[in-house]
């Protein structure tokens, strides 16, 4: 099974009922799968005339009461952004794949990359928290699109899977175990008689229970800067209180939401930090580079965003060094040197895209560094 | 005799429960002809008969976006243009919902102008209620895909070069199945004929012309009153009128009325027959 | 110029009456109500409401025949009207 169609598996396994897509090269085949699987259990596919139309209306079904998800690359991502500012500023559940290719532009539409990752941080409008994962094999994406769903109906917002093409399009075997072993989240939905509702009274995990059209609430919800009511206030007071409140329920619960992966880092002296399809070959180099003696060892990201900075802190303070692997010019390496602080070396392998980052660049890095 | 006037808060509207009176006064400007738009859809659907807890409002961006705010149902009021994909995953998550899209000219065929032929197209089960104003009023009067030819705007000082769309023919060229023009004027004939739209299976869409006296009426010398006596002197009723001969200027008229009323299998009736036949 | 054709039962009809209410916080002062009223029962007041402009008042009550059109062209929500003999049981200080 290929990491699209197990993306797709990953999402019926969640529970998905809701796909609102269009198609792009290379993420078509989520939706090619998903759209002959959905009506099989009862949920609707529909291809809409945009990326920005798949956005909207898989919040407007969220609304409606179900998981709901899409599936692009980089050109319908950026046209997905203006949605997914309203599903953080509307606190709505939902799923947003990105199978990432070589940008700018339309750049390489059959090539893999990954340089979509500070998109995915900042690319809608306006300071939020988002969460991103980003898986490295066609079985990761399976368990990672659950987890998506998961956090997405835990926290309340649009979560992000930053894979690539490789992934994407890579054939593995997928084991999809029973639905009885596979643990599903559902929003906190309004207790029955807390009447009038409001929207956004926060929990004690500080994500508001969450009511959906149809059952008798009568609520709004609006992208305008707005109360805990749901009504839209225009204040400078009414803006630091929710953009702190839809920052906060991710930024307290980060230690739930962020997953990380170690190899041989008890007496690693230099640590490669990758994610998705490059962890996969700085791996290959840190198996290499122990063969030879390097005390290397590897921290995967499987969670991206919210970035995994109290590990990389505490690392720091022990290591000699670090390498970042990425399909792009540096951009996650950019956090790593933030996190880091100036206090050990940071070194980079990376380059613009359309091809995996070969092991044997990780490991001259490796060798040469020290 | 003596006559009451406001003098406590006692008195109750009609519309009162069907509106968020904590929002009330709205922000629609003295003279804005949106709110009568708004008043006629709320009575169309108050007397629906319909489960109100079933029924939504979704709106875009732009004054006539700020509708979803003050009705007291589930109501979303998303981003600039979107509305309508919006509500149609809305409805096709939950087929029970009555879904009812108000919003403005410039949000629902300029930057939403895509969405609103395709959904059309699809005959989603959607009602989409349109107030005309003839320009972008919330950003201050600029040229709308509706703006008259020559019309003056902030942004088209020297007269509008463009020729603005015929509503109800891109609706009817899309494959609504209900299409009606009225001013807000003909508010009776307006709250029928939402009634109508809202019992109606399938894509429905309804162009209200109103009045926006502050940004358009200003710089085209055109008070409130006056354009609602245009509404009155100049407009002809004529049902089923061929969508393509709908006039809408000073000399030659403005034609009002119901124009099409087709029955077609909606989107989701297609996609269960299609996806659950047989093999 | 009006050319409404009088009814051949007109004798014999009657016609109800209504009652006008009037919301003045919430009106705007745009007009619609007193211009298109067509028994032309209201008029523009001299006070001002809290948001500084005229609200309608009723000029001419034994006039209003209840049909509402103030209440549907308002774009307000400012003004309704009732039948007179509901008003009169639910309100016994409006007097006729």
């Amino acid at each position: 099974m290929t990491g699209d169609e197990a993306c797709a598996e990953g999402a019926l396994a969640a529970g998905c009922k809701f796909f609102g897509g269009y198609p792009i090269t290379p993420a078509t085949e989520i939706a090619e799968h998903i759209a002959k699987r959905l009506p099989q259990v009862g949920g609707v596919f529909i291809q809409m005339e945009d990326e920005i139309a798949a956005m909207a209306s898989v919040l407007g079904a969220s609304w409606a009461g179900v998981k709901s998800m899409t599936a692009t690359s980089g050109p319908g991502f950026s046209l997905m952004l203006e949605n997914i500012g309203l599903g953080i500023c509307t606190e709505t559940p939902c799923v947003v794949v990105n199978v990432q290719r070589a940008g700018p532009s339309t750049g390489l539409p059959t090539l893999g990359a990954q340089s979509d990752m500070m998109q995915a941080r900042w690319g809608s409008h306006g300071h939020y928290e988002i969460i991103a994962l980003s898986p490295s094999s066609p079985q990761e994406i399976f368990y990672q699109t659950i987890t998506a769903f998961n956090l997405s109906e835990m926290y309340r917002l649009p979560v992000l899977i930053m894979t690539d093409e490789i992934i994407g399009h890579m054939s593995e075997r997928v084991v999809i175990p029973e639905a009885s072993e596979i643990q599903l989240f559902n929003r906190i939905k309004p207790e029955e008689k807390s009447m009038p509702y409001w929207p956004y009274i926060p929990g004690a995990d500080g994500v508001s229970p969450m009511a959906v059209a149809g059952e008798g609430y009568r609520f709004h919800i609006t992208g305008l800067t707005h109360d805990e009511k749901g009504y839209p206030v225009m204040s400078a007071e009414a803006h630091v209180h929710m953009v702190e409140r839809i920052t906060e329920k991710i930024k307290r619960n980060i230690s739930h939401i962020i997953d990380t992966e170690g190899y041989y880092l008890e007496d690693a002296e230099i640590v490669v930090v990758s994610y998705g399809v490059s962890s996969r070959t700085s791996l290959s180099a840190v198996y290499e580079a122990r063969s030879m003696g390097i005390k290397a060892g590897l921290l995967r990201l499987k969670t991206v965003w919210p970035f995994p900075e109290a590990i990389l802190r505490t690392l720091a303070s022990r290591v000699k060094g670090f390498v970042t692997v990425e399909i792009n010019l540096g951009q996650i390496h950019l956090e790593v040197q933030r996190c880091v602080g100036g206090n050990v070396p940071t070194f980079f392998v990376g380059h613009a895209g359309g091809t995996i980052i070969p092991p044997e660049h990780v490991l001259s890095v490796l060798k040469d560094a020290f | 005799m003596s006559i009451q006037s406001d003098q406590s808060d006692q008195q109750t509207h009609p519309l009162d429960d069907l509106l968020r009176k904590d929002r009330i006064p709205h922000i629609w400007c003295p003279g804005c002809g949106i709110g009568t738009a708004f008043s006629a859809c709320l009575y169309a659907i108050k007397s629906s008969k319909l489960d109100l807890d079933h029924v939504s409002m979704v709106s875009g961006i732009g004054c006539s976006g700020r509708g979803a705010g003050y009705i007291n149902l589930d109501s979303f009021h998303t981003t600039h243009g979107r509305a309508i994909p919006f509500a149609t995953g809305l409805k096709l998550a939950n087929p029970d919902l009555t879904v009812v899209v108000f919003s403005g000219d410039g949000d629902l065929f300029a930057i939403g102008g895509n969405h609103f032929i395709h959904a059309a197209r699809r005959n989603m089960d959607l009602t989409v209620i349109c107030v005309n104003n003839l320009n972008y009023g919330m950003t201050g009067g600029q040229v709308a895909a509706t703006t008259p030819h020559l019309a003056k705007t902030t942004t088209t000082p020297a007269g509008n070069p463009e020729t603005p769309f015929n509503l109800p023919l891109l609706a009817y060229a899309s494959g609504a199945t209900y299409v009606a023009r009225w001013t807000i004027l003909h508010t009776r004939d307006l709250t029928e004929s939402i009634g109508e739209a809202i019992q109606k299976k399938g894509f429905s869409f309804i162009e209200v012309l109103a009045p926006c006296p502050v940004n358009y009426g200003r710089r085209n010398k055109l008070k409130p009153l006056d354009v609602l006596r245009i509404y009155q002197e100049k407009s002809i009723i004529k049902h089923f009128a061929s969508p393509s001969e709908l006039h809408l200027d000073l000399e030659k008229g403005i034609t009002l009325g119901k124009f099409v009323d087709q029955d077609k299998p909606t989107w989701l009736d297609m996609y269960y027959k299609t996806t659950r036949k047989k093999s | 110029m009006e050319l409404w054709r009088i009814p051949l039962d007109r004798d014999h009809i009657q016609t109800m009456q209504g009652v006008v209410y009037i919301l003045d916080e919430r009106c705007k002062g745009c007009g619609y109500c007193i211009e298109f009223c067509p028994k032309k029962v209201l008029g523009v007041s001299k006070h001002f409401n809290r948001k500084g402009y005229h609200p309608p008042i009723v000029k001419h009550q034994t006039e209003c025949v209840n049909c509402h059109f103030c209440e549907i062209i308002c774009p307000e929500f400012a003004i309704y009207s009732k039948p007179l003999s509901v008003t009169e049981s639910q309100n016994p200080q409006v007097t006729v």
